[in-house]
């Protein structure tokens, strides 16, 4: 695997405050990483490091092979970046928009007129040429936004919690968007704080308290021993009245942790617990299941919480 | 080179696409500076004549009412109220009613004839100092000249003065003040312009999707320095035309060098807003900083006060200010007919603190574009 998007020991402090410490990952071509972590870990501060905009204290990264603190400018042709913020002008028409992108990274006008012409196709938002941004709907404004990013094919996608506020058949059919990219072969780095989000890239990592701490595949991540620590199972708890009996489950012998999941109650518990368990709770059944992301980084941050205090 | 302005050109064509979309921040920005001048323009006039007088006349006779003419004759004070004692004289200026009082006292006219001082007692009002000067300076001519004539009576004085005031003879003060507001007005208008337009950026999260672009700061910066500098660069023409035709002004000099020398203060000002819209996070921001060079602009350009009068410390100040040079500028060729030998350097001054502030605010936007 030729990494396309690569982080190594990236170090990047302000003033006192370090930001991002010592985060090493990378990404192969085609592939979509997914970045979680909780608002200010330091997911936003990573994509600007890694775009050239801030020289890392340490450390450093490369972005199809060139170094983000030589080649800052050259990076910025090759890559495209969405935020959650969009970055349209909604006085301009959707035509103007995409023309002022396509300038901005220098197009000619044949080859501008060329790629607007594809990005409408794959965007299907020839019909709102001529309409306002700032009248578009969430949806349509975050496509005219993927359009505006990607004017330039660049090889390299940068998405900052791309759909965030956004409705879920919006986000859907933004994400069918990303995967007929990826199918292209263009490399996605998305950060987001939606677990079902994360759960379609192939790999994810969770960066908490500016620290990566988790990378991998999904399943690679739901087997992580941290998560799972041996001697325990994560089990799910199918009652009737999960909310009533939540309080009392925390508090029975060998439960580490209990949440409620849908209708059931998902807790970590000692193995050798379980049968005394389910005696506790007659009327409930009590199955084995693998973690779910969420468990997984839960799980995480407890520990993490724990060895700082 | 290409690379250090990367992006000029697709930048300024989408301001210009703003500025015609948002009609009504067009309007406001061209109609008020035009607004600002009709009221200034008129309201202001720092000759000084018809002050409120209040006189009490004591004496009471012919010498003492010839007195009370020859001050009114002035065209300075204009008597208003006959005070009937002291009290009421005084009572007259502290509320207001008057800004002068004359106390003519009772032995006036027997002091006159004896021969020894008469003296007459002329209360100024100084609240308002150029009331006050002109008060004093006149009374004193007054009564310099009624001495005169009864010394001399019949006779012709052996001194005369003869002042000829050269390119304002009329001493208009719209010939004095119009000239210099054009600095004021264009300079609010064109700081307000830009730094709203940069932060209006920063509040929507454009300016970031823009710093992840290939476009250079400097491409960004004067990119929307052209279309606000065409927009004040027609405001000045009209306001320049209002000036000539409304309120009468005459140009002396060659306003096509008028017009050539406003650049260097248009790129200035427009640099200034650059600068003030890397501090401010949000338009409010924006808005006070601007609102905040006004007056220094006013009071330490030499625009009202003159510079020579300041404390050397105000004086420095004054050679920091944009529009202390353009004011010379403006003056020297619309007053005096002045030309590009005369104003040259003040042009030069003012492209050198342009550029210098233009490299800061990129300096300051390369530094910040990455939070």
């Amino acid at each position: 695997m030729t990494a396309i998007i690569e982080a190594d020991h990236l170090t990047i402090r302000f003033g006192s405050f370090t930001a991002v410490r010592d985060v090493s990952f990378a990404v192969g071509r085609g592939e979509i990483f997914g970045f979680l972590g909780p608002n200010g870990s330091g997911k936003t501060t990573i994509i600007k490091a890694l775009c050239g905009l801030l020289p890392p204290s340490e450390g450093t990264g490369r972005i199809l092979g060139m170094d983000i603190r030589k080649d800052a400018a050259e990076i910025r042709r090759h890559v495209g970046y969405m935020s959650q913020k969009f970055g349209l002008y909604e006085d301009l028409t959707v035509a103007e928009n995409i023309a002022f992108y396509a300038g901005v990274y220098g197009l000619d006008s044949r080859r501008a007129r060329e790629r607007t012409r594809e990005v409408q196709e794959l965007t299907g938002i020839e019909s709102y040429m001529n309409r306002r941004a700032g009248q578009l709907s969430g949806g349509w404004k975050q496509r005219l936004a993927l359009a505006c990013a990607i004017i330039h094919s660049p090889e390299v996608l940068f998405l900052d919690e791309p759909t965030a506020g956004i409705d879920p058949v919006a986000r859907r059919a933004l994400w069918d968007l990303l995967f007929q990219l990826s199918g292209r072969g263009v490399t996605f780095f998305v950060t987001t704080h939606y677990m079902d989000e994360a759960e379609r890239c192939g790999r994810v990592g969770y960066i908490y308290l500016s620290k990566l701490i988790a990378i991998g595949s999904v399943s690679d991540l739901q087997r992580l021993p941290e998560a799972s620590p041996p001697g325990t199972s994560r089990v799910q708890i199918t009652t009737a009245n999960s909310s009533a009996l939540l309080d009392s489950v925390r508090k029975m012998q060998g439960v580490h942790e209990a949440t409620i999941f849908g209708r059931e109650i998902h807790a970590l518990v000692d193995t050798g617990s379980m049968p005394a368990l389910q005696a506790q709770l007659p009327s409930s059944s009590v199955t084995v299941i693998e973690p779910s992301l969420e468990d997984v980084f839960v799980t995480l941050t407890y520990r993490i919480m724990e060895e700082s205090r | 080179m290409k690379h250090l302005f990367y992006g000029l050109l697709p930048v300024c064509r989408k301001e210009f696409l703003h500025v015609t979309r948002d009609r009504g921040t067009l309007v406001f920005a061209l109609a008020l500076p035009m607004l600002q001048l009709f009221l200034f323009g008129f309201a202001i006039d720092t000759n000084v004549r018809q002050i409120p007088t209040v006189v009490l006349d004591e004496s009471r006779t012919q010498e003492s009412r010839r007195l009370i003419e020859r001050f009114a004759a002035s065209d300075v004070f204009k008597v208003r109220v006959y005070a009937t004692s002291q009290d009421e004289l005084y009572g007259a200026v502290r509320a207001g009613k008057a800004q002068v009082g004359i106390r003519i006292p009772y032995d006036y006219a027997r002091q006159l004839s004896t021969g020894s001082t008469a003296s007459v007692l002329v209360l100024v009002d100084g609240s308002d100092s150029s009331v006050a000067g002109q008060a004093v300076s006149t009374s004193n001519g007054v009564a310099l000249t009624e001495s005169l004539r009864r010394v001399i009576p019949n006779g012709t004085l052996p001194i005369e003065v003869r002042p000829s005031v050269l390119y304002n003879p009329a001493t208009r003060a719209a010939n004095f003040f119009v000239p210099g507001l054009i600095a004021i007005l264009l300079q609010v208008m064109t700081i307000l312009l830009i730094a709203l337009s940069l932060v209006r950026e920063r509040e929507h999260g454009t300016l970031e999707q823009l710093t992840m672009t290939p476009v250079a700061p400097l491409g960004l910066m004067v990119g929307k320095m052209i279309p606000y500098g065409v927009l004040a660069f027609g405001e000045l023409c009209a306001i320049l035309i209002v000036m000539r035709v409304v309120f009468l002004v005459p140009i002396h000099g060659n306003v096509l060098l008028l017009l050539f020398m406003s650049l260097p203060f248009l790129l200035t000002v427009l640099a200034l807003g650059l600068v003030i819209s890397t501090k401010a996070r949000t338009q409010a921001e924006a808005f006070q900083l601007a609102m905040g060079t006004i007056l220094p602009s006013v009071f330490l350009s030499g625009y009202i006060f003159l510079i020579q009068n300041m404390p050397l410390f105000f004086q420095g100040i004054s050679y920091l200010i944009p529009a202390t040079y353009y004011i010379r500028i403006v003056r020297g060729i619309i007053l005096r007919g002045a030309g590009l030998g005369d104003l040259w350097l003040n042009g030069v001054i003012l492209t050198a603190m342009g550029c210098a502030m233009i490299f800061l605010a990129a300096r300051q936007f390369m530094k910040q574009g990455a939070r």
